[in-house]
């Protein structure tokens, strides 16, 4: 009873959420909104039994990207009026993009229940038994039969950050950074010199 | 408690009942153990200034923060005109939850733990990046200067350093062979020669240093205290809070210390374990010796806030990409190689 109790409670609130994220006018508002149907859609994820995928959830998605979508969003100076001014020019265009999702989500459901699709152990035989450890079992397939697909992936994301950073660092003239290896290995004998000017006569460095 | 209450209820209604005893055990202890130990940071930090510190309400002034507490309960809730009102009110409520949730995976003893989930590690990671929600929200909702700069550098602090204690978190994970926090604290026993602990591992030692000082920055305690620097920016994200609300953030902060305090312990010190593996040892109880590794780090970090001078916020990202990053990622490929060619063989 209660686990069907806490579905509803999460799957009714995964989905008011996400209405509410588009449906709010306030643009941080909305991603507090996201934060929660995340948060709900990791809460449903440990009803069906995939406990690791949830926190992982709750670490990546919550913890770090939807931090950085407040932080930019706090930041932004947007206009409202601007905003729902393009709604009916762009109506057709989101139409189109939500016939497509929903057409992949009918066929993604549709083959699966078709089960075509041999999801489980790296031979393919079974899927994981009931009690065996969900961070065995992916940690088995991600570095046993997904091994390339795995560090392809590592790689791809790897040399996306270096571009990243190679784009937008730019090396400025004007600072002067702080050597902190330098500033401890000083020591106050060869840091200060005493001097005694004549009155009215200034010193060199 | 769940098979003692399974005798007279249904297993679902024992289930219920027992893991609402088991978070009113955990809770309610802490709250007053939160209330004790703000009471011994000011004493410590002003017996390290040659000052008295508080002595006036109870018997050495035991009663303070219990007056302190009535003091704010008793005042007025202001919400400036300005602020965003639900997310103002929400956001101390956030930072307070958060605080005690992640104890649900705390091992107070040998299977007292109130979820004993195989996941234990990774909720804790979770639950401690939730963390920096409520000083966000707070900083965003008061509309103010001074509240939007600390939630700036809340969010940018608690990124960098929760990327060096995840890797610091593999090292422990990988040299124990699981994520559940008893099977953790297990793993720990006689781990060289008699001493129950990781930090006794060379490997895991400079881990242990990291993560302690990790921790700081995490919880924003001083010297990372940068979000309510009150040279700079007032009180930081509190700024506009008043009454309970910021009794709230209070208790939230101290209650995060001291979980900083117990991880500290139970993945590098063996948690509910007596320090040494010797059997007279274990006749003591396992919360026991667990409450004084807490206390001991506790008395760390108030010694750490009462001597060391505030970082700049530059060193402070400094040290978080440019020296625990690039270290803590070496001791991961140091520490599962060495696993690797012992324990799992070549």
């Amino acid at each position: 009873m209660i686990q069907i109790f806490a579905f509803y409670l999460f799957a009714v609130m995964t989905i008011a959420s996400g209405a509410i994220t588009i449906l709010a006018r306030n643009p941080v508002h909305s991603v507090l909104w996201l934060i929660l149907a995340f948060f709900n859609a990791a809460g449903l994820m440990v009803l069906a039994g995939a406990e690791f995928i949830a926190m992982l959830l709750v670490i990546v998605y919550v913890g770090a990207v939807a931090v950085l979508f407040l932080f930019v969003v706090m930041m932004l100076d947007i206009d409202f009026a601007e905003l729902r001014a393009g709604f009916i020019r762009n109506f057709p265009l989101g139409m189109v993009l939500a016939l497509a999702l929903l057409a992949e989500m009918v066929l993604g459901i549709g083959a699966y229940r078709a089960g075509a699709l041999k999801l489980g152990t790296p031979d393919g035989t079974a899927t994981t038994a009931a009690g065996a450890s969900n961070i065995e079992a992916i940690g088995a397939l991600l570095y046993g039969r997904y091994l390339f697909l795995f560090e392809a992936a590592g790689i791809i994301l790897l040399v996306a950050m270096i571009g990243a950073i190679v784009l937008t660092h730019r090396q400025r003239g004007d600072v002067r950074g702080q050597n902190i290896a330098r500033q401890v290995a000083r020591r106050p004998d060869e840091a200060t010199v005493n001097l005694r000017p004549e009155v009215g006569k200034g010193v060199t460095l | 408690m769940t098979a003692f209450f399974g005798q007279w209820l249904p297993y679902e209604w024992a289930w219920f009942l027992s893991t609402i005893i088991g978070i009113l055990l955990i809770a309610l202890p802490l709250m007053l153990g939160v209330a004790m130990i703000i009471y011994a940071d000011r004493k410590i930090w002003a017996a390290m200034a040659l000052r008295r510190g508080p002595n006036v309400v109870g018997p050495f002034g035991l009663l303070q923060s219990f007056a302190d507490g009535l003091k704010v309960f008793l005042q007025e809730t202001i919400i400036p005109s300005a602020a965003n009102k639900g997310i103002f009110l929400i956001a101390p409520i956030v930072t307070f939850t958060v605080a005690l949730m992640a104890w649900a995976v705390i091992p107070f003893n040998s299977g007292a733990i109130l979820a004993d989930i195989n996941v234990g590690l990774l909720y804790v990671l979770a639950i401690s990046s939730l963390g920096v929600y409520g000083t966000i929200m707070a900083g965003w909702a008061s509309n103010s200067k001074y509240p939007f700069f600390s939630a700036m550098r809340a969010s940018a602090q608690m990124i960098s350093y929760e990327v060096s204690i995840g890797f610091i978190l593999i090292c422990v994970v990988l040299w124990a062979g699981t994520f559940n926090m008893n099977d953790i604290v297990k793993a720990q026993q006689a781990h060289v020669w008699i001493v129950n602990g990781f930090f006794i591992n060379p490997l895991l030692f400079p881990m242990w240093v990291m993560f302690l000082i990790s921790g700081m920055a995490e919880t924003q305690r001083a010297p990372f205290d940068l979000t309510e620097a009150e040279s700079e920016l007032v009180a930081g994200y509190q700024t506009e809070y008043s009454s309970m609300a910021f009794a709230l953030y209070w208790l939230g902060e101290y209650a995060n210390v001291l979980l900083m305090c117990a991880l500290n312990a139970t993945l590098f010190f063996g948690g509910w374990l007596p320090p040494l593996d010797i059997p007279v040892l274990y006749y003591v109880p396992g919360f026991v010796w667990l409450l004084l590794k807490i206390l001991f780090f506790f008395f760390v970090f108030s010694w750490v806030k009462a001597t060391v001078p505030r970082y700049r916020y530059d060193q402070l990202m400094r040290l978080g990409w440019k020296v625990f990053l690039p270290v803590s990622l070496g001791f991961v490929v140091v520490v599962s190689g060495y696993l690797m060619f012992t324990r799992y063989g070549a």
